[in-house]
Order: structure tokens, then sequence, then C-alpha cells
């Protein structure tokens, strides 16, 4: 059976092909989605891939959730549907509701773009299954808005409840409250995160193929359900 | 506005400026935004409310406040 990932493109998207790419790399069928259309044209889960969507006007990701794609795509993560959001596909998604707290300016007011070390805190996500607990991986980060914050109740939800997917290593690159790199939902089938793991997927291309465990993950999440 | 308990970079950066510029006695800053909408009699505030927490302002960050000014 062929997995289709659905990747959205809105106007300001960057990373859509290389999600695509990455979709592909792990024998995926990588379906384009259009910010304008709602229909997701049957894929078994989606991408909101990084880059600058409506030029961050109002804020990151503030105006992306409006896109008609993305009502289809809140209907569909509400049933289960498996959804991964990097970067401002990560802002996106929780300006969506769809993960909690919110990211904002780094702390150091720079704009930060280097390979970044992450440990993986929670192997049991659609997203994440492929990597072993506690797993060091090496991907890219690129962002000036990727300190995540939220209220301590929530940062406590989170952490109590295992929800803290990624976690930065060594310096905190952006001021993210607890070093926090990314997060799931509660179900644990939508993840969102800053660091690039399409970026990585392929020596050849990045700085290893660390990333693409994660794309893999999403095939036996999908494969098993 | 960014709500009291969320770090405020660009304020910090703000009043961190402030005394190497002279000024003196400002013990912080933070910074936010400001929107003007020109409306006519027909919206209601419960409307500029809604979009306020709606849109303007993301609230898991941000406090607003509305605001109705005569032109």
């Amino acid at each position: 059976m062929s997995v289709r990932v659905g990747v959205i493109t809105f106007p300001g998207t960057l990373d859509d092909v290389d999600a695509a790419r990455a979709a592909r790399y792990a024998e995926a069928e990588a379906v384009p989605l259009w910010h304008g259309d709602p229909d997701l044209k049957g894929v078994d889960a989606v991408i909101v891939p990084g880059g600058f969507s409506y030029g961050d006007y109002l804020r990151c990701g503030a105006i992306a959730r409006f896109a008609p794609v993305m009502g289809s795509v809140i209907e569909a993560a509400g049933k289960g549907m498996p959804v991964l959001g990097i970067c401002n596909g990560f802002q996106i998604l929780c300006e969506a509701g769809l993960l909690p707290g919110a990211l904002i300016r780094n702390s150091g007011l720079h704009f930060v773009c280097k390979d970044q070390w992450l440990a993986v805190e929670n192997n049991t996500t659609a997203w994440s299954s492929r990597y072993e607990k506690g797993a060091e991986i090496l991907v890219p980060l690129k962002s000036g808005e990727g300190g995540y914050q939220a209220t301590q109740s929530t940062v406590d939800e989170l952490e109590g409840e295992g929800r803290v997917v990624f976690r930065y290593v060594g310096d905190n690159p952006n001021g993210s409250r607890n070093n926090i790199a990314g997060i799931t939902s509660a179900n644990g089938r939508v993840v969102g995160l800053m660091p690039h793991p399409e970026h990585a997927i392929d020596a050849l291309t990045g700085p290893t193929d660390d990333g693409l465990g994660m794309f893999l993950s999403l095939m036996d999440a999908v494969v098993n359900a | 506005m960014p709500k009291p308990e969320i770090l405020d970079p660009q304020g910090q950066a703000v009043a961190n400026a402030l005394p190497r510029l002279g000024f003196q006695g400002i013990a912080s800053v933070r910074q936010g935004k400001h929107f003007e909408l020109e409306v006519d009699d027909s919206v209601d505030d419960a409307t500029l409310e809604k979009i306020a927490e709606t849109f303007l302002a993301n609230p898991v960050i941000e406090d607003w406040v509305v605001r109705r000014v005569d032109a």
C-alpha cells in the first residue's frame, strides 16, 4: 500500500520541496496541497512545512491558520490524522490551536542558523517511533522566532505527560522554555518542532541523515494503523 | 502586549539600551503592538473584542485591550 503524505504550500512557504523529498525518501507518495484549496486529496498525513507564510505578517503563522486548507487539517487532526509542523509549520499549528503554546522572538534577537543537537524525549508519537528514547540527533535549526513559550501550567502539563518530543542539547539557542524544541498533542499524532528534520535526510545534502527517522516513523504509524 | 509572565526579549533589549543612551531610572520595558481600525457605527464593542481576541492578538502570549476613540 502506498502511503500518501500531503505537503502544504502557502504564499511564502520555503521548505515544501524538501519536505516532499523527505517523504519520498521514506518511500511515501508526496502530494502537493495548496493553501487556498480545502481538499486534502485523501492523504494519510500532512506536513506543514517551514518558511515565512504570508510574510510573517501580524504574527508568524497567524494568517496561515485561517487558510482554507487549514480548516480541513484541523478537522482531520481531530480524527487522528498525523500532522507534522516544522518551523513556520510549528508556529502555524500553535496558532491553529492544534498544539499548545506559542513561538516568540529568539532571546538573543538574532536569527539562528546552525546544525543543532536534539535529544529525543518521546519515541511513542506518530513521528518519532523510529528513534531510541534519549537518542541525540543533529539537524539544522534556522529561525528568528523559535523561542517556545507557554504558561507555567501548560509547560508543567507537557512535561508531566511526556509531551516534550525533542529538547535542545547544550546551550539553549533561542530562549525556549525548558529547552523545548518540539512537542506533541495529547494523542501523539500531531507533532511540531522548530528544527528541520527534512533538511537532514541524506549526508550528501545535510549535516546527517538523522531527520529521516521522523518520516520513517510516520510510515510505521500509517501502515500499522 | 506580551503577558507579564512571557519573556519579552525585544523589550529587554530596549531596556538595556536606554542607560547606554544616557536615560536613567527606567526599570523595565515591555514591547507590544498597536492597531488602529477605522470602523463605522455598526461595528459594536463585542465585534471589536472578537477581532482582537481571535485574530489581532494571540491570547496564549498576549493581553489585549480595545479602546474606542472618536475621530
